[in-house]
């Protein structure tokens, strides 16, 4: 399991490779990137500010992996979250998960993106053409997070 | 202890970090108290503690969880990442 948080652009290509050559037994890795949307409830947007909470983010998302791991039978899980500006069309977070078939990868990957969402600290404010503005927790977040709970 | 605010919460206290004496407080609940009671600009802050989450040292964690000991309190608004 490895967990990055940065500022830098990540290169999904080289981010599989990397994961997919640990180990022989890997029959299946799902990848899901999360991009900045240009069009957001509140109307365009020229950026965001993503801040977060240095050291207890890795943290979180260390836990986060290390659930899944504990719950599905994982080869490798890989989750880069980026923070900083952004731009409409960048990529923010990279999640993958890598197993022997594909099922646990694709459940995995699901559970930690909605994990993520909800337990990781970030924070977003979108540019709207010079006024910001606080992005506010969505409640289909919670209640995609609260099928995981057991 | 140290008492971090990011986001929203931040902007409105004026402050990324502080270092706060907990006095008596004994929950997160209590040291939001007591500051609200301090200053104006943390009645702002802390009007609508429906939106307020809180960690104590890294941990996610509920407003009546105890801080005795804690070294680092964090208050936040829900978290919007992903």
């Amino acid at each position: 399991m490895t967990v990055s948080v940065q500022r830098e652009d990540f290169d999904i290509a080289a981010e599989i490779a990397r994961l997919s050559a640990a180990d022989a037994d890997i029959g299946a890795v799902v990848s899901f990137t999360g991009l900045v949307r240009r069009m957001t409830a509140d109307g365009p947007i020229t950026g965001m500010e993503l801040e977060h909470y240095p050291g207890m983010t890795e943290r979180a998302l260390e836990a986060i992996a290390a659930e899944a791991e504990a719950r599905w039978p994982l080869q490798g899980v890989r989750v880069i979250h980026r923070y900083g500006a952004l731009e409409p069309g960048e990529r923010i977070v990279l999640v993958l998960t890598a197993s022997r078939h594909r099922q646990a990868a694709f459940e995995a990957a699901e559970f930690l993106m909605d994990y993520l969402k909800t337990s990781a600290p970030f924070w977003k404010k979108e540019d709207h053409a010079g006024e910001t503005r606080w992005v506010d927790a969505r409640d289909a977040d919670d209640s995609a997070m609260a099928r995981w709970k057991r | 202890m140290q008492v971090l605010y990011f986001a929203w919460l931040r902007e409105r206290v004026g402050a990324a970090s502080e270092e706060i004496d907990p006095g008596g407080a004994a929950t997160a609940r209590e040291l939001v108290e007591r500051l609200v009671a301090s200053e104006p600009r943390y009645g702002a802050a802390f009007a609508d503690m429906a939106a307020v989450r809180v960690a104590v040292d890294q941990e996610m964690c509920d407003l009546d969880t105890s801080i005795a000991g804690a070294r680092e309190v964090a208050f936040f608004p829900p978290v919007t990442g992903g």
